[in-house]
């Protein structure tokens, strides 16, 4: 027989709740069944404690002796928006220092008001006959604040995408350090204990439920932004009271050459409602998928190097290409553990009772891509599409009749039609002038920095100021040459105007 | 025990340590080098014993010797055992727990620095700061 929340919450009044936590659950389901499982467990719960770049506060200052409608403020030099009303603004977690830039955000003031330091506030208005002040400064703590009322757009995402970089060179993302040539694997989420994995149809999450956020009371507001029921990257909107949280479940974070994010530690408690419920929450680690995404590449879409799952990933190696490589995880799974426990315990001690949501999160919702009027162009659009190429065995002069012939200072080199090299007219001079007269193959510069034909050229522009080179080879997803860009090409480009 | 050696520019392009391993007859392991024509930075390791012998010919020939006694360091403080720093390091110095808390084998640090950029919570540092 079908429980309700409201027979739930009963049971935690009077002190006879059975609660466990998602990865007791699994075990209990798996020893006697969804459907016993569903009589004897009353609540589950979950957590989860990682980056929730989508966060932030609302504050409100009270009214100065001579009234100010602040226009711009900044909280220890990070501009919280202030556009709302004369005292209110809104501080977000990704919002960077004016003065020491991504080192210090909105996430550190956050925590630094949580921590009870004091924060400076300057803020400038142009002056109305109702609110005449022009400066204000002032330094603030949290207990001077009217409210502190975190409302955060976009937590709990459902499903991550896992990371990898592909390219030939470290690149430094909210995934963390992602190290060359696929040589290791950044992952986040919770598995097992992650919120909405433990009710992926959102049965009982949406508008009104109460969680457990940063150590308060919160609540889902609803549908977050960004939501895909749809594709299964469900996102909540939260809520709770900055005033009431602690730093050991909130905290700042730098990530190098990327910005700043604050860490939350968010659970939700799913009420065991029936069999199907109690199956639902059943849910482990290698039922949940994540796509290992190549970062490397600078496009929305970025290609899927493998899928795994959290199992595979959290065994601290995958096997990737052949290769075994070396996971990481970005969120804290003994945190995410501590905030299901703590929440676990609140509602067995009765100080946490359920809260029934009013409305779901929309089913079969996608994200649009964002309209973009005036589109950058892409590789395949500038690129010189007759392909030169020459076999490593050629000789230099072989290959120097062919730049002639072709008006090329660049061809590429390939090896049993793969791409091994790239040679340019520099190299051919340079042999010469040192009496070789050798094989392509030991002029030719070996490690290539390629690219594919749908990245957009400024991505592409940026490689080549790195690595000092004026071409790159364009390959497709087989590695076959299909192209090159040059830096002429580049130039070309804004010579001639906008392009279409 | 691990020593860092540091070249002046002017020195930079003499063969010194090859001179000292012959010098000395000390087996040397090079854990890292980063040489430039600023001057450069060797990282090496050798045998608790020779550590006296080799200082003193490192240094009669101007090149400076630092006993890395500081190898990676954690402020607990800071770290929320997420483990984003373990698959960075190339020496395995971290991994977890049962408990899934982070484990270190700091013996094995070859300083590096890839995990102190890692970290998200700046808790790592191999600067000799912040450690016990
Ligand atoms: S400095 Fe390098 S070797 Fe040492 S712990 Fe960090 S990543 Fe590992
Ligand atoms: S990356 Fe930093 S916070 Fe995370 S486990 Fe390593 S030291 Fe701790």
């Amino acid at each position: 027989m079908a429980k309700t929340i409201a027979e739930i919450n009963e049971k935690i009044a009077s002190g006879n709740v059975c609660v466990v936590t998602a990865e007791e659950m699994s075990d209990i389901v798996d020893n006697i069944g969804a459907e016993k499982a569903a009589k004897e467990v009353d609540v589950v719960t979950t957590g989860t404690f990682g980056a929730m770049c989508s966060s932030g506060v609302f504050l409100n200052f009270g009214h100065s002796e001579i009234p100010i409608k602040i226009t711009k403020m900044f909280m220890n030099d990070v501009e919280a928006y202030s556009g709302i009303a004369a005292v209110d603004s809104y501080l977000g977690a990704t919002q960077v220092s004016e003065k020491l830039g991504i080192k210090y955000g909105g996430a550190h003031v956050i925590e630094d008001l949580i921590c009870g330091k004091e924060v400076e506030v300057v803020a400038q208005s142009y002056g109305t006959d109702c609110y005449p002040r022009k400066e204000l400064t002032t330094t603030i703590t949290l207990d001077d604040l009217n409210q502190a009322i975190m409302v955060n757009p976009r937590n709990v995402y459902q499903r991550y995408d896992a990371a990898t970089n592909g390219s030939k060179k470290i690149i430094h993302t909210y995934m963390g350090e992602l190290l060359p040539d696929f040589k290791n694997v950044t992952y986040s989420g919770a598995g097992i204990l992650s919120p909405l994995s433990n009710d992926p149809t959102y049965r009982t999450i949406g508008a009104g439920t109460k969680i457990f956020m940063g150590g308060a009371e919160g609540t889902v507001v609803g549908e977050g932004t960004q939501c895909s029921t749809a594709s299964g990257y469900g996102t909540l909107m939260t809520t709770a009271n900055l005033k009431e949280m602690t730093k050991e479940y909130v905290n700042a974070a730098s990530f190098e050459g990327y910005g700043t994010s604050l860490f939350l530690g968010i659970g939700i408690p799913i009420p065991i409602l029936d069999a199907e419920m109690a199956q639902a929450t059943a849910v482990r680690d290698k039922d949940i998928e994540v796509s290992i995404k190549d970062y490397s590449i600078g496009k929305r879409d970025r290609p899927v190097v493998r899928n795994a799952n959290y199992e595979e990933l959290r065994s601290g190696s995958i096997s990737l290409n052949g290769k075994d490589v070396t996971t990481s995880c970005m969120s804290s799974f003994k945190k995410s553990r501590d905030v299901a426990e703590e929440l676990k315990r609140r509602i067995v001690a009765g100080t946490f009772l359920l809260g029934a949501n009013t409305t779901t999160l929309p089913p079969k919702q996608s994200t649009k891509p964002m309209k973009e009027t005036n589109k950058t162009p892409v590789v395949r659009d500038v690129m010189g599409e007759k392909v030169i190429t020459v076999d490593e065995s050629a000789g230099i002069i072989e290959a120097a009749g062919l730049m002639k012939q072709n008006e090329r200072n660049h061809v590429s080199v390939l090896s049993n039609g793969k791409l091994v090299g790239i040679i340019t007219s520099w190299d051919i001079s340079k042999a010469v002038a040192d009496g070789n007269t050798d094989t392509v193959n030991a002029c030719m510069t070996k490690n290539v920095i390629t690219c594919s034909p749908d990245e957009t050229i400024d991505v592409v522009a940026k490689r080549l100021t790195e690595f000092k080179i004026s071409a790159i080879p364009v390959i497709d997803s087989n590695q076959n040459v299909i192209g090159m860009l040059t830096s002429e090409h580049i130039s070309k480009l804004f010579t001639r105007g906008k392009h279409e | 025990m691990k020593l860092k050696i540091s070249f002046p520019e002017e020195r930079v392009k003499s063969p010194i340590l090859s001179e000292v391993i012959i010098k000395t007859g000390i087996l040397v392991s090079i854990v890292s080098s980063h040489v430039d024509s600023k001057g450069g930075e060797i990282i090496i390791e050798v045998i608790d014993k020779s550590y006296e012998a080799i200082k003193d010919e490192f240094e009669s020939r101007g090149v400076a010797v630092q006993l890395l006694d500081t190898l990676i360091c954690r402020d607990e403080k800071e770290c929320v055992d997420c483990g984003a720093c373990i698959s960075v390091c190339p020496s395995k110095v971290f991994g977890y727990a049962e408990d899934w808390s982070l484990t270190m084998d700091t013996q094995k640090c070859i300083r590096c620095g890839l995990c102190v950029g890692m970290c998200p919570h700046q808790a790592l540092s191999i600067d000799g700061t912040d450690c016990e």
